[in-house]
């Protein structure tokens, strides 16, 4: 039983769909944040079996330049967490629903 | 030669800027005398360029000035031939008359400059008109002198009356605006030019006599003149006019305005010539407006209404006489008629000004002692009015009557109308003459009766000589007037010359009708005791046979019910219903909406993943994944 391509897509997409029902169920922001993670890892495993699959480098690079931009995106994100965290002393992000129509 | 005409219409436009700007500066004298000097000027400028034109037997010269509206081929040109040449002595010469008049009348008025520059400006766009080459340009003259019209009846616009006579005015000659515009449309759509020159000369080539394109053009062209020229059915601005100050009146009814839809027509001779249909409908429009107008003037008591209503009368034998195509006789008329009814309006003004603005002529007579040089300049028009040999208004009126005798037929009926208003005319301007300077004085105690000042009797006098031997330039026997304006209408077919027997015998008749319409009058009104004139005729007549009030109830009335209509339903229902509509329908759709914003970031990301689901499902339905 050889690995195929569809092992890793269908892998990806368990992956992102955790990351998914992590976003929309979880309230911590911490874990939201890694569900996001999850997704965008998911993403990128996508890229790169695809890009093995078909023989072409722009899927790799696209991985890199996602991973890039995840590291810089956490700086920011946990930022925003620990402000938010020093204000409210908690993580709860449906406690942050101050624009709220 | 003339490349110094186009100061004609300039002059009178630098003295209405100055007088409106620096007038009261300037102060009353400076301001008056400028204001007359500068038509004068004017004047003077056409007469030696018009002397020089006749001397030198050009017929017509086209002077071009500037581009005006490259689009449509416009030009602001003058066209200089003996019609032009013709209204333009007489708008500038019994202007500068009316001008020098005026220092006199309006006197110690607290808009004295107002009134100059106002004046000025009305000859400019006088000017504009009959000096125009173009439609376009013609247009332009036409319009400013309904402006200018407008700003001098209501110039004491603090009386209530005199604001709406104005207003009458415009909104009435706005009604013949409509029908010039639309003929000039249908001129441009037709001929792709403007240019007098170039329509009259086409018209042969492309259309037959009778074209139905020609004769939609010249029946609303007449639709523009029965406006300015107060011809029926748009007469009736004009007994309303007298609300202005008399020299005011004066200028609309013999140098300006009025002459303008006579002019109008004369110039589109060419067109009017294509066109019988519409050359009968005027003549009889002509015809019908003189009887009425002197049949009201009859009736009348205020000195000033009984001139308007005559001026109506004497514009139907203007227009009667182009309609016939006796221009030069029309014009003729025109003429003699600008000295003698500007001398008649002059002289009302100056008996007004002399039994302290009384109006009602049942309140004066026996004013001919007291103002000597009124009373024999005002008899010198009388007599030209009422077509007295040998006095200016025999000799046109006579000649206008005498081209309708000869086109034969049913013509011959206009004419028989056209000598019963000979009578009447001789009727109510003996009536006025009588009622006013004979007899004994009805005037009220304590008035002092005094002649006028120089500068009102001087104009009085030059214009007394003309009304008296003007007829002369144009009798049966010598030609000269209809020579002189030949080369502009050297387009049409001339009408064969009457036989000398014919026009001695119809002079005649015109002659015997006048006397007798002098002694009826005089028999009736020269005496102490004035007839009651109560009788149901009188009365109606002196409202004018009701034409206003029926204006008034099915025009004016159903036109105010249609603006309340518009005012308490279209726009607080529709106009302001589609504006509040639209507001609160984004209210409504905002408050719906707000429920979708919880705050919750997990909420909104429900959103984005539903949303991305509903994209895929999309995108593979349409490239058929499914």
């Amino acid at each position: 039983m050889t690995v195929t391509v569809t092992w890793y897509l269908i892998l990806a997409a368990g992956l992102f769909s955790m990351g998914v029902a992590g976003v929309m169920i979880r309230r911590n922001a911490l874990i939201m944040f890694m569900s996001i993670e999850l997704m965008l890892n998911s993403v990128n495993l996508t890229f790169v079996a695809i890009s093995r699959e078909l023989g072409l480098i722009e899927g790799q690079v696209a991985a890199l330049f996602v991973m890039v931009i995840a590291a810089a995106e956490v700086t920011v994100g946990l930022a925003i967490i620990v402000a938010i965290f020093r204000k409210k002393a908690s993580a709860n992000v449906d406690e942050l629903a101050e624009l709220k129509g | 030669m003339n490349d110094y005409l186009w100061l004609l219409v300039a002059l009178p436009l630098i003295g209405a800027t100055v007088n409106l700007f620096v007038g009261r500066r300037l102060g009353e004298r400076v301001s008056g005398w400028f204001g007359f000097t500068i038509v004068a000027v004017s004047f003077l400028i056409a007469l030696v360029a018009g002397i020089g034109f006749i001397t030198s037997g050009a017929t017509s010269e086209s002077i071009r000035l500037f581009t005006w509206i490259p689009s449509v081929g416009a030009d602001a040109a003058i066209l200089w031939d003996p019609l032009s040449v013709l209204l333009t002595l007489i708008v500038t010469g019994v202007g500068a008359l009316i001008h020098l008049y005026s220092i006199g009348y309006m006197h110690g008025d607290e808009r004295f400059p107002r009134f100059f520059a106002f004046l000025n400006l009305f000859i400019a766009s006088m000017l504009i008109l009959v000096l125009a080459a173009n439609y376009a340009v013609m247009f332009v003259g036409w319009e400013l002198v309904g402006l200018s019209s407008y700003l001098l009846i209501s110039f004491w616009f603090t009386k209530p009356s005199a604001a709406a006579a104005g207003k009458k005015a415009f909104i009435v000659n706005r009604i013949g605006d409509w029908g010039f515009l639309v003929a000039l449309m249908i001129i441009f759509a037709t001929f792709g030019t403007f240019d007098f020159q170039v329509i009259f000369a086409e018209t042969p080539v492309m259309f037959g006599v009778g074209s139905a394109t020609i004769t939609a053009i010249t029946l609303l062209l007449f639709v523009g003149a029965t406006g300015k020229s107060a011809q029926i059915p748009l007469y009736i601005w004009l007994p309303d006019a007298m609300e202005g100050p008399t020299p005011v009146s004066a200028l609309i009814h013999a140098a300006t305005m009025v002459t303008a839809g006579v002019f109008m027509i004369a110039r589109s001779a060419v067109l009017f010539d294509y066109a019988p249909t519409s050359a009968a409908i005027v003549a009889v429009v002509g015809t019908a407006t003189a009887l009425l107008a002197a049949v009201i003037a009859i009736s009348q008591t205020d000195i000033k209404r009984v001139l308007a209503y005559s001026t109506i009368s004497q514009l139907g034998y203007m227009v009667l006489g182009v309609g016939v195509g006796a221009y030069s006789a029309g014009l003729f008329h025109l003429t003699t008629h600008a000295f003698f009814k500007a001398l008649l309006f002059l002289g009302a003004g100056s008996v007004i000004h002399a039994v302290g603005g009384e109006q009602d002529m049942r309140r004066m007579g026996g004013l001919r002692k007291a103002m000597p040089i009124t009373f024999i300049t005002m008899g010198a028009a009388w007599l030209s009015i009422s077509g007295i040999i040998p006095f200016s208004g025999f000799w046109s009126k006579d000649e206008i009557l005498a081209a309708t005798f000869e086109r034969g037929g049913w013509w011959m009926g206009l004419w028989l109308i056209g000598i019963l208003v000979a009578l009447l005319t001789a009727f109510y301007m003996t009536r006025l003459f009588v009622m006013t300077f004979l007899g004994s004085s009805r005037v009220e105690e304590g008035i002092r009766v005094h002649e006028s000042p120089g500068t009102m009797t001087f104009p009085l006098i030059v214009l007394a000589i003309f009304s008296t031997f003007m007829g002369w330039l144009n009798t049966p026997f010598r030609l000269a007037f209809e020579h002189y304006l030949a080369p502009s209408f050297s387009a049409l077919e001339h009408p064969e010359e009457a036989e000398a027997s014919t026009l001695i015998v119809l002079g005649a008749i015109a002659l015997a009708v006048a006397l007798v319409g002098i002694a009826a009058a005089w028999r009736r009104y020269h005496r102490d005791e004035m007839p009651a004139e109560e009788g149901s005729f009188w009365r109606s007549g002196r409202a004018g046979f009701h034409v206003d009030d029926a204006y008034g109830r099915w025009i004016v009335a159903p036109g105010r019910a249609a603006a309340a209509w518009c005012a308490s339903f279209v726009d607080p229902k529709v106009i302001d219903g589609a504006a509040h509509g639209i507001a609160d329908g984004v209210r409504g759709s905002g408050t719906g909406l707000r429920v979708m914003q919880t705050g919750q970031v997990r909420w909104y990301a429900s959103g984005i993943a539903v949303a991305g689901v509903v994209l895929i499902v999309v995108f593979l339905a349409i490239g058929g994944g499914f």
